[in-house]
């Protein structure tokens, strides 16, 4: 049995490996979107454009506006002079925010009353129009606190102090990495196990190996192990360029890493093999392994937090297995969780993995007689 | 005469491939899959479970000593709609909960918070976020503030002098106003961008997989033992997967208005022009990829790898272009995405300007003519 589990074993390999574009396809993408896509997944906004129309002529509103010049988040600034120009700036998405000062600017600020100051932002990009807008208020913040100060009213006596963990300088690369890794080893899993036996129906070779001598539960081993090895090598290897590329710590332990990583790929193994049991076209594996990535990477908190979806949706990530495998990479990556911590999300997937496995392997078998 | 009789043999084969093509796009019913119940599932994902506004962040209050201070610190963050608050008294707990993620942030009152109040001095209150999630790390940090302000603000109305009130008269107010999206709903920003997404996915993985599969099941042979030119072979299988796109893109935007109320500002005709001209690049790009891997394995990666992701990820629908380092941002002006999205957030909440939709439909342009030229000189109507 051992003998003819590792002849289809090799048997896969050499399928894989043969085709010079699949070996290509194989090792080079996943680098290359880890480069890219570490630098790119950032919801940071900073250098983004913005306009300032100053319209009072005072020495307050130009002070406003050289403390908006000297901020480190706003680099390039556009200077209207005329309101009939916010709209075009605005509307063509040239300025994210235009900070509007009216012409009674410093006439109020001098007779001691409340002047406003206008924000216009682009709703079109409202998330980082919010954070924008957050900027220009701790700015004004301060120009406050610096007019308090010279008419020496006492300012208030609690301060809120912030501290950052684990990623202390909020690098974006500590965060896209770890997410990458889950991301990416995903996609491969997934694609290889589920066109393995699609690819051999619609050529025709399936017929061959079901008149071989090997067993349903034999050729599902060999259609896993090959996957299997596959992902691990590119987990490890996505691993290592994270840690001496992008230099982003690795602090928790290895071995937990890989417990993990074992667990998380017999999952997706699982849900590949699933797929390939009812697909008879290539066409069809593809596509339903794609109804299954597409979800599951939007909805495992890599995106988007999972605590902001309404609460049914919150159940139904909890059979999400990329929503645990994030959480074990960032904090074994970022965070050194302990192996209770790992332990806590690593028994969701193990669960997952037994289920999917199992029913593909009746329905593999339902369907070969 | 007989030019006449060539053209119509040409118009015959043409018809006949897109006849041949549509048949086998019904037959198989996972083609179904990909243009009617995969607009849905995204749009369902984006409508509902994709969304930056935060609501109940899970967040420890670590009260050290109670005082009355603390307690109607406590109520106030219990007010607020943005937190799910969990109370402690000691820190120690806490911070294994931050690194299970079971919390996203930990307020610290200190047990000399009340003293410190009453003899006048600064008393500080700790905010430690988690810094994994930096987006959300930074929005929790801006709604402690918030509701430590207005913390502040009724302390400084019930006890007059205890804690100094925060100045407003002679001071600036600021007055934000978001065009185009009032009540700041992020759905409306996203939803358009994943009709973007839902198109990338539609145009290229179908037409990735036709060509590859005609190599691989060898019944490119077949075709190419027909007088089938190459002008007929690729009209033939862009048509039927083009008429598929559009139809996807009429499901999408009806059900982005109609169920999740987006609303929709612009032109019929505008979104016909833009999102033809999108759709012509990620076919010609499919069938390019299909083209040259000949594999359907290898075809699939190259289209996620060339479309889906890039659509995700470098088209500015989640992530800020601006934020991007130089290099990357540079490379996003490659992507067909890049133009699509940001004429469809355009159309949808602020109607046809064409300072945005001009010049990205001739960028479009640009990009389909260049992929359309690699995908004819690629295309081989014989053996080598």
């Amino acid at each position: 049995m051992w003998h003819r589990i590792r002849t289809l074993i090799i048997k896969e390999f050499l399928a894989l490996w043969r085709d010079p574009k699949s070996r290509a396809i194989i090792v080079g993408p996943p680098i290359f979107q880890m480069l890219i896509f570490s630098f790119a997944a950032t919801q940071e906004v900073k250098d983004v454009n913005i306009a300032v129309l100053n319209q009072d002529w005072g020495t307050s509103g130009r002070d406003l506006v050289s403390m908006f010049e000297g901020s480190p988040n706003f680099s390039k600034i556009d200077f209207l002079t005329d309101e009939r120009q916010i709209a075009g700036a605005i509307d063509s998405r040239r300025a994210l925010m235009v900070v509007s000062i009216q012409s009674d600017f410093s006439r109020r600020l001098a007779a001691r009353e409340p002047a406003s100051l206008q924000l216009l932002l682009d709703g079109r990009r409202s998330n980082a129009a919010q954070i924008v807008a957050g900027y220009a208020t701790a700015i004004v913040g301060q120009f406050n606190s610096q007019l308090l100060q010279q008419e020496r009213v006492p300012i208030s006596a609690t301060a809120v102090v912030g501290r950052i963990w684990f990623n202390p300088n909020q690098l974006t690369t500590w965060n896209t990495v770890p997410s990458l890794v889950a991301i990416l080893t995903t996609s491969m899993g997934l694609l290889v196990t589920a066109l393995s036996v699609a690819r051999e129906r619609e050529l025709g070779t399936f017929e061959q190996l079901m008149v071989s001598p090997l067993g349903p539960l034999e050729i599902i081993v060999g259609k896993t192990v090959p996957a299997f090895v596959i992902g691990m090598a590119q987990a490890t290897n996505m691993v290592l360029i994270g840690v001496f590329v992008f230099r982003v710590p690795f602090l928790g332990s290895v071995w937990l890493l890989y417990v993990s990583m074992a667990v998380y790929l017999f999952s997706i193994i699982g849900v590949g093999l699933f797929v390939s049991s009812l697909a008879k076209t290539q066409q069809q594996a593809i596509l339903g392994a794609f109804v299954f990535m597409v979800p599951a990477m939007s909805l495992s908190g890599f995106a988007s937090p999972i605590e902001n979806m309404p609460d049914w949706l919150q159940y139904l990530t909890l059979a999400n297995p990329v929503r645990y495998y994030i959480v074990i990479v960032k904090g074994l990556f970022l965070k050194n969780a302990p192996a209770d911590v790992i332990f806590a999300n690593v028994w969701p997937m193990a669960v997952i993995a037994v289920i999917t496995l199992s029913s593909a392997a009746w329905l593999f078998r339902h369907r070969m007689e | 005469m007989a030019q006449e009789s060539k053209q119509r043999a040409w118009l015959r084969r043409v018809i006949g491939l897109v006849r041949k093509e549509i048949l086998q796009v019904r037959r198989d019913a996972s083609s179904y899959l990909i243009a009617g119940v995969m607009p849905l599932l995204l749009l369902f994902i984006y409508g509902y479970g994709v969304t930056l506004d935060l609501r109940r962040i899970p967040l420890a209050l670590v009260i050290e000593r109670s005082t009355p201070e603390a307690e109607t610190m406590l109520a106030s963050f219990r007010n607020s709609p943005y937190f799910d608050v969990v109370v402690t008294h000691h820190r120690a707990n806490v911070e294994d909960r931050l690194v299970a993620g079971t919390v996203k942030g930990v307020v610290v009152i200190a047990d000399d918070f009340a003293d410190r109040i009453a003899r006048g001095e600064t008393a500080p209150i700790q905010v430690i976020v988690d810094g994994s999630d930096p987006n959300t790390a930074g929005l929790v940090f801006n709604y402690v503030q918030g509701v430590w302000a207005n913390w502040l603000d009724i302390a400084s109305i019930e006890r007059r002098g205890t804690v100094a009130p925060r100045q407003t008269i002679g001071t600036v107010v600021i007055d934000p106003r978001y065009w185009f999206n009032p009540d700041v709903r992020s759905q409306n920003f996203l939803i358009p961008g994943s009709v973007a997404i839902i198109m990338t996915l539609i145009g290229t993985l179908l037409t990735a997989l036709v060509v590859a599969r005609e190599w691989e099941r060898g019944t490119i042979e077949a075709l190419m033992a027909t007088p089938m030119g190459r002008s007929e072979f690729l009209l033939g299988k862009l048509i039927p997967y083009y008429v598929l796109g559009m139809a996807a893109m009429g499901i999408s935007v009806v059900t982005a208005v109609q169920v999740f109320h987006v609303p929709y500002r612009g032109s019929v005709f505008a979104l016909l022009v833009v999102s033809s001209t999108f759709l012509i690049a990620m076919l010609s790009l499919g069938l390019l990829i299909s083209t040259i891997t000949r594999n359907q394995f290898a075809a699939s990666q190259a289209a996620l790898l060339t479309a889906f992701l890039p659509a995700f990820e470098l088209s500015g629908f989640i992530f800020e272009i601006d934020a991007m380092p130089r290099p990357i941002r540079l490379i996003t002006y490659l992507m067909p995405a890049r133009y699509f999205v940001s004429s469809l957030q355009t159309l949808f909440l602020a109607g046809d300007v064409w300072s945005v939709l001009g010049p990205a439909t001739l960028a479009l342009v640009a990009i389909s003519t260049v992929l359309l030229t690699l995908l004819v000189r690629n295309t081989r109507m014989r053996l080598e």
